[in-house]
């Protein structure tokens, strides 16, 4: 398990005194239908983006929670890491960015028959944040309402 | 940070009635979130999928994160620990924190 344990003492404490938002009711969506015929997109916190793309704003008080579409069919070698933080090693997400946006493992699983087809798009986020008011409020919904749009039936989230 | 981004993240996909499984790195940070559906992994921050370069480690993660969605008769708040001498299946243990 990641422990607290990792992080330096300023980060342990402000960690450990932090209001975690916490998820009350509890919202469930049963898959409906096997993985086989579904689709999925993937959605990362790593802050990855694309070369062209805006990079994620460090600057952002509480944090940057817009989002970048990652076309299904990109390049996983070409994501950049934009993340923050500074708190975790950034060097296993950039020797290999499937670590924390795995676009050649869902391509393998589609191959295998194991999901039904991948979205256009996936997304990446910059988790780095420690006010989500603005993220539970607008960038989130914006996202799921989009994802939902496109059809996507199923959702894997990777932090790192 | 991230696992509770992608926690809130998870809770508008469902309320949107897409099936979500959300990775987590701090099961004590998953207990006071609750993301409807997530397997905790004992791995360090910045490596949530395993091992870079390890397609088959990084497979068996995932893979049993697929898993925690077709699980059967399961409610939420639903959270799994992920073993890694198994290489999976996920140990199932529903929270009611």
């Amino acid at each position: 398990m990641g422990d607290l344990a990792e992080f330096s003492p300023a980060v342990r404490l402000f960690l450990k005194a932090y209001p975690w938002r916490r998820i009350d009711p509890v919202p469930w969506s049963p898959l409906r239908k096997p993985l086989a015929v579904c689709r999925l997109a993937l959605v990362s916190s790593a802050g990855f983006v694309l070369p062209g793309q805006e990079p994620f704003d460090a600057a952002v008080r509480g944090g940057d929670v817009s989002f970048r579409d990652i076309p299904s069919d990109a390049d996983a070698a070409s994501l950049v890491d934009t993340h923050r933080s500074r708190s975790f090693d950034h060097a296993g997400i950039r020797s290999d960015p499937n670590l924390a946006l795995p676009l050649d493992r869902a391509r393998e699983l589609l191959a295998a028959g194991r999901i039904g087809s991948l979205n256009r798009r996936h997304l990446s986020f910059m988790g780095s944040i420690t006010a989500p008011g603005r993220l539970v409020r607008d960038s989130a919904p914006r996202a799921a309402r989009g994802l939902s749009e496109d059809g996507v039936d199923v959702a894997l989230l990777i932090p790192v | 940070m991230c696992t509770q981004a992608v926690g809130l993240a998870a809770a508008e996909l469902e309320r949107r009635g897409i099936a979500t499984v959300a990775i987590q790195l701090l099961r004590r940070v998953a207990e006071r979130v609750r993301p409807p559906r997530a397997l905790c992994v004992p791995f360090r921050h910045g490596y949530p999928l395993d091992v870079p370069g390890d397609p088959a480690r990084q497979t068996a993660v995932i893979e049993a994160a697929l898993r925690l969605l077709e699980a059967p008769d399961s409610r939420p708040p639903l959270l799994a620990d992920y073993r890694v001498a198994a290489g999976g299946p996920a140990r199932m243990r529903e929270d009611r924190s």
